[in-house]
């Protein structure tokens, strides 16, 4: 049946060529990216929510009533 | 290459510099929307799970359907099943998630929300329309649409309270004083864009009444749109928004920065961009074309490579935090969530093989597999930033840490023992269904071993969930008991320096920070990701409409049938009941035909189903009595030993609403239905002469019943379904 719905769109066969091209320049870029970007910047980026607070260990009781 | 270095760590300087240059600014993070939110998850959560523990039980003790009572036919399965899954999405986790932004994405962006007025409009607004579920589900107010149950207007309200949502966040980020914003806040933006393009899509409906609507899409179609939804729903609500929530909270709870930020970003995007993609894998062997079937199924196993990604990042940033996860009960949380995370999406992308799926669809191991994600990841997750955020935001400790670890061991044991038997039943399920003997003849003929089968595993989901149960509601006194040891600090201060206006990215270096601080931008690109999915998937299912193959022997409902329909919808029979035999031997010689795309396309809604507790019904018609229907519908036990069916006597009471026929026939015409014009004026009087036939018939066997009763509508409904074929072939053979 799927050959029916495709034969009936104009132009189907750039349908999966369209699909591919976003799929792969999308992951190369994605790629491209991330390897590229300054180390010093993704050091910047990680210590973001770090920077708020001072952390504390979260369970530490004042006192065991059980 | 290193004059392009060295841009880079001039540029880096600059920006640090800039900072620091600025006058600091004081101001407060509002905390107590957080507290309202989080307050709100607990209650909801408490009752979506005692409401869930009920259901559960009335699967092997349909005695708790208390169908004789007045209240009857407000607490039977098909009607609470709904008010559970959407309290648990929609109010604990929905509620959850709310406080977990609130919290994270102030402190993130250096800034309060936006404005406190649109954060108690989004909170209130939100709760009302919980409040709105949890009287309308039980009425049978339904769509019938998995976890789009609610009707158009609470659909309306719910975009009008997201909107609220978005412009509150966007309006933060865009006032910012952290000129970058961590990949925590993608994930939160993703979560707005997507949920509300989700809910728009899916909530298309013609208004019959107030309470009453019927979906803008039929058949196949609208199965696609749903699970399109409802496979999304998945993502980025119960997901991408708890991503975000664990890429703050879990470096807070370890006090180490995540593991790697750089796997964090290709975790995001390539999330975002493929898992829109993945949800005919719901409907794989149904009557959706195959290369949407496919389609699904790549890009759900291409999923398991960010999920992944994201679960490593996450258990790695522990590294070298072990041995505190052997005593911090908030990281045991974390530590399990994640690798529930991890679990599910794994199981998810098998579940979703063509081979799997075949065993595992309609059964009871899509149930274990949602509630590993459930209970594991949103629950635990959840409770783990509980467990962190309320000592904080009282400023005290919690107050007993083995409290704590009670509530974690009783909640992984509850996971435990609600999952694995799950699973053993949907195994015995299949192999039940399937089984034939050497003469070729199914050997559980009878639908009703399998149910008979499995009760005892059913008795043993319930234990798993009354033990999770019982772990919120220690938690939820331990909480409590922390709020009163503390005092809530509702403004908690803070300071930082505004953004510098005259910020000029240096050469070199543009590409690197090319998306961090343009949240508009970044909207834009998260929003063009999800859509390429959607747009490649759903455009050509839309062109189908004049493809799918029309059988000139299926006509449209009569009203009678049409008026069945609806109360098979208010009672929600779907819960329990496919309309949809898959092409398997096994199940065409237990049901018959195997189900066309071209039989759906007046169903508006389609009524597939996703779980079959009782066998399917697409070819029920002709198959049984009347006098059968009417007697199984009032006593199923009786009619069939040992069915764990809840019985329906306020049928046999109420009337047929025959003033809404001539506007369901109206309202069905605009959304494409051949109903000739000037039906609906003639519509009740057909409905009435169908309905003497079928009370004259039950007649015969000596029942008396009126014309009018609402079982009439409902046997003249289930005695049509799956016979337009046969009637088809009736006709070729003369």
């Amino acid at each position: 049946m799927y050959k029916n719905v495709l034969q009936s769109m104009t132009d189907v066969a750039v349908w999966p060529i369209i699909s591919f091209v976003i799929f792969f320049a999308f992951f190369i870029t994605l790629l491209a990216y991330v390897f590229l970007v300054d180390k010093k910047f993704i050091q910047y980026m990680k210590s973001l929510p770090m920077d708020d607070e001072t952390p504390k260990s979260s369970t530490e009781t004042v006192n065991r009533h059980v | 290459m290193q004059p392009f270095f060295a841009l880079l760590l001039l540029s880096q300087n600059n920006l640090n510099r800039c900072t620091h240059a600025m006058e600091i600014e004081k101001f407060s993070y509002d905390n107590k929307i957080v507290k309202a939110f989080m307050i709100a998850s607990v209650i909801f959560g408490l009752v979506g799970m005692l409401v869930g523990l009920t259901a559960a039980i009335q699967l092997f003790y349909p005695i708790f359907n208390f169908s004789d009572s007045p209240v009857g036919q407000f607490v039977s399965f098909g009607r609470i099943r709904p008010l559970h899954t959407n309290a648990i999405i929609f109010a604990f986790v929905g509620n959850a998630m709310f406080a977990g932004v609130y919290y994270s994405m102030q402190r993130l962006l250096k800034a309060r929300m936006l404005s406190d007025t649109l954060s108690w409009i989004h909170f209130w607004g939100w709760q009302l329309i919980i409040l709105a579920a949890a009287i309308t589900l039980p009425l049978g107010i339904t769509t019938s649409k998995e976890y789009a149950e609610l009707e158009w207007p609470i659909d309306i309200a719910i975009a009008l309270v997201w909107v609220v949502f978005g412009i509150n966040m966007i309006g933060t980020i865009i006032k910012r004083r952290e000129r970058h914003m961590y990949v925590a806040i993608w994930f939160y933006i993703a979560t707005f864009v997507t949920v509300a393009v989700l809910h728009i899509v899916n909530s298309f409906e013609m208004p019959v009444s107030f309470f009453k609507s019927y979906s803008w899409y039929a058949g196949v179609q609208d199965a696609l749109v749903q699970w399109w939804y409802g496979h999304n729903a998945v993502a980025f609500f119960l997901t991408t928004p708890f991503l975000g929530i664990m890429y703050y909270f879990l470096p807070k709870a370890a006090n180490r920065p995540v593991y790697s930020y750089r796997l964090s970003i290709i975790h995001f995007w390539a999330l975002i961009f493929i898992y829109i993609w993945a949800g005919p894998h719901h409907l794989l062997y149904s009557t959706l074309p195959d290369w949407a079937q496919s389609l699904g199924v790549v890009f759900s196993i291409m999923l398991i490579a960010p999920s992944w990604g994201g679960m490593l990042n996450g258990l790695m940033t522990l590294r070298g935090a072990w041995d505190r996860v052997r005593e911090d009960a908030v990281l045991k949380f974390m530590v399990v969530a994640i690798t529930a995370y991890g679990m599910a999406t794994l199981e998810g992308p098998l579940l979703s093989l063509k081979n799997v799926n075949a065993i595992a669809h309609f059964t009871d191991w899509i149930v274990a597999h949602v509630h590993v994600g459930g209970l594991g990841w949103n629950g635990f997750l959840i409770f783990a930033i509980l467990y962190w955020t309320v000592p904080r935001m009282w400023n005290t400790k919690l107050y007993s840490s083995k409290l704590a670890n009670i509530h974690f061991w009783l909640g992984t044991l509850g996971i435990i023992f609600y999952a694995l038997p799950m699973y053993v039943s949907g195994v015995t399920q299949s192999l039940m269904w399937k089984e034939f003997n050497p003469e070729g003849f199914l050997v559980y003929k009878n639908f009703l071993e399998t149910t008979v089968q499995i009760l005892p595993l059913h008795g043993l989901r319930a234990t798993g969930g009354l033990l999770y149960l019982t772990g919120a509601i220690i938690m939820t006194y331990n909480l409590v008991k922390t709020a009163y040891a503390g005092s809530f600090i509702a403004n908690e201060p803070a300071e930082a320096a505004p953004l510098a206006k005259n910020y000029v990215i240096k050469t070199g270096g543009w590409h690197y920070r090319l998306l961090e601080h343009k949240p508009m931008l970044f909207t834009v690109l998260a929003l063009v990701a999800i859509l390429i999915g959607g747009v490649i998937e759903l455009v050509p299912t839309f062109l189908i409409k004049s493809n799918v193959p029309t059988i000139a022997s299926v006509k449209p409902y009569t009203p009678l049938e049409l008026q069945g329909r609806d109360i098979y919808i208010r009672e929600g029979c779907v819960s329990c009941h496919s309309q949809l035999i898959r092409p398997f031997r096994s199940e065409t010689e237990r049901y018959g035909e195997y189900s066309k795309s071209g039989e759906f396309v007046y169903d508006h809604p389609f009524l597939w189903g996703s779980k079959r507790t009782g066998p399917d019904l697409h070819r029920v018609g002709g198959k049984y009595s009347n006098t059968w229907h009417y007697n199984h519908m009032l006593a199923p036990d009786a009619v069939s030993t040992g069915s764990i069916m809840p019985a329906y006597p306020w049928l046999f009471e109420q009337s047929i609403d025959k003033a809404s026929t001539a506007g369901k026939i109206s309202a069905l015409r605009t959304v494409g239905v051949p109903y000739p014009e000037g039906y609906e004026e003639t519509a009740n009087a057909e409905l009435e002469q169908q309905a003497e036939t079928i009370t004259a018939s039950l007649k015969k066997d000596g029942i008396e019943v009126s014309s009018d009763a609402e079982i009439v509508a409902v046997i003249a409904y289930l005695q049509r379904l799956g016979t337009d074929i046969k009637a088809e072939k009736v006709a070729v053979n003369q």
